[in-house]
C-alpha cells in the first residue's frame, strides 16, 4: 500500500530488492529469530489521511478551556513578536541537526553565537553554552558543575526559597549522583545568608545556590553573598528569571560564578511546559567544567570569519564517562527564539517589559490586598509575581476559573502565587479583583 | 544576496535608537521600578542590538540560507535517523490550545491535553511492547539518565544498593557511558566480536567477576554498527539471572517498527528518541524529546509528574512517592509530543513496519551499490544503518599513509555535491568510519543520485587527491580551523570586539 511518506512503488522495492539479493522485505530481518518478531500489527488507531488527523487534533483542543493567565511559577505569559514563530519555522533552521558540518551549517552556528553573546551579556557573565533543556535541570547541570569544580567537595548548600518544580529536579539529580544536598530553610520569604555562612564554615561546600526573583516573587538582596562563598572556597551560583535580568541586578554583578535559568520569560509561548530553554553562564576559567555545547568562532581556509561548535573534548561523544556532562544537544531552535527576541526588543524593550510588568503587579496586588479578603504572605520588594493569603483561596479560584481566569498557582491549603506581565490590561485586573 | 552584508552578526547590523518592537501604553499609573532599592536594580544595560523588524527578518532568512536540512536535501547522518518531518505536525500544534496553555492549569480544564500527551504514551506501549512511559525526560540523553535512574530506584527499593556498575558494548555511543556517570554508575565495558556483535564470552565473565553488583546491561538492537544482536535472548537472560536489568537506548528503534519489539526481546527500560523515530524536527540539535517506558513492575518508579487515566475515564497530573523523583519542571517537551502524536495517527497501525521495513532496504541498497568502492568491515545484511571503514585502498584509502583520503575528505567533498554527510569517525571500533543512514523516506532516485556521487568521488579521490583533500569549494564558507577556534577562545561577541581592539 502506497503511502504519502514512502516514495517506494512495488518496482523500486523490487529493483531494490534484485540488487541487493534478497527476495522479499521480510527476508531483510532473516537473522532476527522469528519467536521476536510481533505476530500482526501493533495495536495503535489506524492511519489517518490529513484532513482526520486535524479533525482529531481539533477536538482534543477543543477540550482545553482558555484562560487568562495570572500565573507564572516558572512559566510566564509574556509578549512574543511576530516574526519569531514565522522565521524560526523556516526548515532550513528546523529541519537541520547539530551543525558538525560547520561549511553547511553557519545559519544555525551563527544565531547560537548571537545567543551565547547576549545571554552572556543579559547575566553579566563571561560566556554562555549553547543551551539547556529547561531552567531545572540548568540549575542541576549547575550542581554537578559545582562539585566536578571543586577538589574532595561533595556538598551543595540550596536555599529553600527556589520553586518547587526546580527543588524536585535539584533533588534527582543530586540523590543519583551522590552530591550532598544541603537546604537551607528561607527565613521571612528571603534566603538565610546566616545560616549558609554558618554551614560554609564546615568546609565541604563547592557550592551555594540561591534564586532571582525566588518562589514568592521576592526580589533579594545578595550583597556580600558572593565574599562569603569565595572565602569558603564555593562558587556561587544565582538563577534568575531570564525577563527580570534586564531590568534587576545580574549575577555577574552581584558577583556569581555560575548563572542558569530559563529563558522562557523572553517571549516563549507557554506550551503546557514545553519546549522552553534552560541557560548557563559562567566565567571564562571555568569553561572546562561546562556543560554542554559551545560555540566559537575561527577563520576558514579562505581566512573569512566563522563558527565552529569547540572545546568538545569536555563532551560526551570523546570523554564518554569522564565528561562534564551527558548533555549532547539540548534546545537547538529555541537559542533563536532568544536570538530574535532580544534582537527586536533591546535592552531598552526589557527595560519597558519589566516595568510595564512590575507597575501593573504592583497595581493588581494592591487592589486585591485593598478588598481586605487577601493579604500579602510577605512584606518584602517584589518585581512580578507575589504570594497571596486568602480565608477562601479555593472559592475564589474556583469562580475565577469559570470566569475565564487562571488567578495564579495555589501554594499550601490558603495561598495563591500571582504573576503579572506586560501582556495583561486593567481590564483584565480589575475582572479579578471583581470576582474576590 | 549580498553576501559581505548578510555574514555579519546582529550586533554588527545593530544601531542606536533603533526599535524592533511596540508595547501598548501602560494602563496603570502610579508605579515604577525604580522603587525597588537601587542595589537590587540594574545599574550597566546590557549591551543587545537595536534593531528594525526588517533588519532581524532579513538577517535570519540570510543566515537560513547557510543551513542545509532535510528539506534541502539528502541528509544520510548514521544514528540520527533524519527522515521527513511532515508540515502537518507543524501546522496543529500552532492551535491556541497546545501553544497558549499555561503547565499548572487545573487539570479539569485541560483535559484535551492531557488525552493527547496519554494517548502517545499508550500508542508507545504497544510500538514497543512495554507496560508504561514517561514524556517528561526533554532528549534521548536525558531518556538515557532517567532510564538509569529508574533502574537504581528499582535496585534500591529492593535494598541492593551495591548494583552500581552498568554494562556497556564498546561500540555504544559516548552517551551512554556519560549518562551512567552523571547517575552515579560505573561503567563496565563488553568487548565486541569482529563481526561487530557482542562477545558473549566477555560478558559472562564480566558477569561472573561483578555478579551482585551490576545493576543494568546498557545496549542498542540493531548495534551502532546497524547490526541485529542475535544473541539477545541469551543477553537478557544472562543478565535478569544476575539480578540486573537490561536498557535498551532507543537511537535505533527505526528499523525494527512494527517487526520486533524492545520488548519482546527482553528489555525492561528504554527509551525512545519522538526526533529520530517519530518524524519530529532536529532543529539544528532540539528541542527533542526523549520519552521512557518500562516493563510491568517498573511502572511506580517512573519520573513526576505523571499523566494517569482514572477509572472514570478522565485525566490526572499527579506525583507519586514511589517516583524516582523528576527529570523536568513539568511534562517535558510538550509541543513535541503534539508532532509525534499527529505522525503516529497519520502512519497508524497499517503502515508503521513499512517505515522500519523501507529504511533497512534504503540502507542495505546504499551499501551493496558502494561496497565495490568504500571498504565494508563487516558484510552482510544491516538493519537502518551501516558503516565504511573509509575508502578502499585502489581508490586512495590506506589507514597507515598520513597523506592518503580520509573519510573527513570524502564527507567534505560530499558538501560540495549537495548532500549532507553521513556520521563521521563513529563507531569508535573503525579508524576512518563513514556511518550511513539513509531513513526510509528517501526514493530510489535520492539512493542512486547519492550513490553515483560516491563512486564520482572515490574517482576523483585517483586521480586528484587534492580536489578532495581542499574540499568543500562550493559551500558558504570553505574548511575551517578547528584548533584555532579552541586556542583563540572567542565565544562571544564582545570577545570578537576585544580581539578587533588588540589587533587595532
Amino acid at each position: 500500500m502506497q503511502h504519502r511518506f514512502f516514495p517506494h512503488t512495488p518496482d523500486d522495492i523490487k529493483q531494490m530488492l534484485d540488487a541487493i539479493g534478497v527476495g522479499s522485505l521480510e527476508e531483510l530481518y532473516a537473522e532476527v529469530p522469528e519467536e521476536l518478531k510481533l505476530k500482526g500489527e501493533p495495536d495503535i488507531p489506524h492511519a489517518m489521511s490529513e484532513l482526520e488527523v486535524r479533525r482529531e487534533l481539533k477536538r482534543l483542543a477543543a477540550d482545553v478551556k482558555p484562560l487568562v493567565c495570572f500565573a507564572g511559577a516558572g512559566a510566564y505569559d509574556h509578549y512574543q513578536p511576530s516574526i519569531i514563530p514565522y522565521i524560526a519555522a523556516r526548515s532550513e533552521f528546523s529541519t537541520s541537526y547539530t551543525p558538525y558540518q560547520a561549511e553547511i551549517s553557519q545559519g544555525t552556528l551563527q544565531y547560537i553565537f548571537e545567543y551565547q553573546s547576549m545571554m552572556a551579556e543579559l547575566t553579566g557573565m563571561d560566556i554562555s553554552n549553547a543551551s539547556m533543556y529547561d531552567g531545572a535541570t540548568a540549575t542541576a547541570e549547575a550542581m554537578m558543575m559545582c562539585v566536578h569544580s571543586a577538589k574532595k567537595k561533595n556538598a551543595i548548600v540550596i536555599s529553600g526559597t527556589f520553586a518547587e518544580e526546580v527543588l524536585r529536579v535539584v533533588r534527582t539529580y543530586a540523590h543519583y549522583h551522590g552530591v550532598d544536598l544541603v537546604e537551607v530553610a528561607p527565613r521571612e520569604g528571603l534566603t538565610d545568608s546566616a545560616a549558609i555562612a554558618e554551614r560554609l564554615k564546615v568546609g565541604d561546600v563547592a557550592g551555594v545556590m540561591v534564586a532571582q526573583p525566588n518562589r514568592f516573587g521576592i526580589v533579594e538582596d545578595f550583597e556580600g553573598l558572593a565574599e562569603v562563598c569565595h572565602a569558603s572556597g564555593a562558587l556561587l551560583v544565582i538563577n534568575s528569571m531570564a525577563a527580570a535580568l534586564g531590568v534587576l541586578k545580574s549575577p555577574g554583578e552581584w558577583g556569581a560564578d555560575i548563572a542558569c535559568g530559563d529563558a522562557q520569560s523572553l517571549g516563549f509561548p507557554l506550551q503546557f511546559g514545553g519546549p522552553y530553554c534552560g541557560y548557563l553562564c559562567t566565567k571564562k576559567e571555568l569553561v572546562r567544567k561546562m556543560p554542554g555545547r559551545l560555540v566559537g568562532a575561527t577563520l576558514d581556509a579562505d581566512g573569512k570569519r566563522c563558527f565552529v561548535l569547540t572545546m568538545q573534548a569536555r563532551e560526551q561523544h570523546i570523554r564518554r564517562e569522564k565528561a562534564t556532562s551527558n548533555i549532547c544537544t539540548a534546545q537547538g531552535v529555541m537559542c533563536l527564539y532568544v536570538a530574535m527576541y532580544l534582537s527586536l526588543m533591546g535592552s531598552e524593550g526589557l527595560r519597558e517589559c519589566g516595568e510595564q510588568s512590575y507597575a501593573k503587579a504592583h497595581y493588581l496586588c494592591d487592589a486585591l490586598t485593598a478588598t481586605g479578603k487577601a493579604a500579602k504572605v510577605y512584606d518584602a520588594p517584589f518585581f512580578c509575581e507575589f504570594l497571596l493569603q486568602m480565608a477562601d483561596r479555593d472559592g475564589f479560584y474556583d469562580r475565577a476559573i469559570s470566569e475565564g481566569l487562571l488567578p495564579g498557582v495555589k501554594v499550601g491549603s490558603d495561598k495563591l502565587l500571582v504573576a503579572v506581565t506586560e501582556k495583561r490590561t486593567k481590564e483584565e485586573m480589575d475582572r479579578l479583583v471583581e470576582i474576590l | 544576496m549580498n553576501n559581505t552584508y548578510y555574514s555579519k552578526l546582529i550586533f554588527e547590523l545593530s544601531r542606536k535608537g533603533r526599535k524592533g518592537y511596540a508595547l501598548p501604553e501602560c494602563d496603570v499609573k502610579g508605579y515604577a521600578l525604580n522603587e525597588l532599592p537601587s542595589k537590587v536594580r540594574r545599574q550597566g544595560m546590557p549591551a543587545l542590538p537595536e534593531c528594525d523588524e526588517l533588519t532581524v527578518v532579513r538577517h535570519y532568512t540570510n543566515s537560513s540560507n547557510n543551513n542545509f536540512g532535510v528539506d534541502t536535501g539528502f541528509y544520510p547522518l548514521g544514528s540520527c535517523t533524519m527522515k521527513y518531518n511532515p508540515k502537518l505536525n507543524e501546522e496543529v500544534v500552532q492551535m491556541s490550545a497546545f501553544q497558549d496553555t499555561h503547565p499548572l492549569q487545573p487539570a479539569e480544564t485541560v483535559q484535551g491535553l492531557l488525552a493527547l500527551y496519554d494517548n502517545v504514551q499508550q500508542m508507545l506501549c504497544e510500538v514497543t511492547g512495554l507496560s508504561r512511559f514517561t514524556l517528561n525526560p526533554f532528549a534521548g540523553a536525558h531518556g538515557e539518565l532517567t532510564g538509569l535512574m529508574t533502574i537504581r530506584a528499582y535496585h534500591e527499593k529492593r535494598g541492593e544498593l551495591q548494583r552500581t556498575k552498568v554494562l556497556i558494548p564498546d561500540s555504544a555511543h559516548g552517551t551512554n557511558p556519560a549518562s551512567a556517570a552523571v547517575c552515579g554508575l560505573k561503567v563496565v565495558e563488553v568487548k565486541s566480536l569482529a563481526d561487530g556483535t557482542i562477545d558473549v564470552d566477555h560478558l559472562q565473565e564480566l558477569i561472573a567477576q561483578n555478579k551482585d553488583e551490576v545493576a543494568a546491561m546498557m545496549m542498542t538492537n540493531p548495534n551502532t554498527l546497524g547490526i541485529f544482536e542475535r544473541q539477545i535472548p541469551k543477553i537478557a537472560k544472562m543478565v535478569h539471572e544476575c539480578g540486573g536489568l537490561m536498557y535498551y537506548d532507543g537511537a535505533n528503534l527505526n528499523p525494527m517498527l512494527g517487526v520486533c519489539r524492545p520488548g519482546d526481546m527482553g528489555f525492561d527500560v528504554m527509551h525512545i528518541n519522538l526526533h529520530k523515530t517519530f518524524s519530529t524536527p532536529h532543529g539544528g540539535g532540539g528541542p527533542g524529546s526523549g520519552p521512557i517506558g518500562v516493563r510491568k513492575g517498573l511502572e511506580e518508579f517512573l519520573p513526576n509528574p505523571q499523566v494517569l487515566k482514572k477509572a472514570n475515564g478522565s485525566y490526572e497530573v499527579r506525583n507519586s512517592d514511589g517516583a524516582l523523583g523528576s527529570v523536568s519542571a513539568f511534562l517535558g517537551n510538550y509541543g513535541i509530543v503534539v508532532r509525534a502524536y499527529a505522525y503516529l495517527l497519520s502512519l497508524g497501525r497499517e503502515n508503521i513496519a513499512m517505515a522500519g521495513k523501507l529504511s533497512v532496504l534504503n540502507a542495505n541498497y546504499i551499501k551493496e551499490q558502494l561496497k565495490a568502492y568504500y571498504k565494508l568491515p563487516i558484510d552482510g545484511l544491516c538493519k537502518h544503518e551501516f558503516v565504511f571503514d573509509g575508502m578502499r585502498e585502489e581508490y586512495g584509502g590506506d589507514h597507515h599513509d598520513e597523506n592518503s583520503v580520509k573519510t573527513l575528505d570524502v564527507a567534505k567533498r560530499l558538501l560540495d555535491y549537495g548532500y549532507h554527510a553521513p556520521t563521521i569517525y563513529f563507531p569508535l571500533l573503525f579508524h576512518e568510519a563513514l556511518m550511513i543512514e539513509p531513513t526510509e523516506t528517501e526514493s530510489k532516485e535520492t539512493l542512486d543520485g547519492f550513490i553515483s556521487v560516491m563512486k564520482k568521488i572515490a574517482e576523483e579521490a585517483r586521480n586528484d587527491r587534492e580536489l578532495l583533500k581542499t574540499a568543500p569549494h562550493n559551500t558558504p564558507i570553505r574548511r575551517l580551523d578547528d584548533v584555532l577556534a579552541v586556542k583563540a577562545a572567542l565565544f562571544t561577541y564582545k570577545d570578537l570586539e576585544r580581539q578587533d581592539g588588540e589587533k587595532a
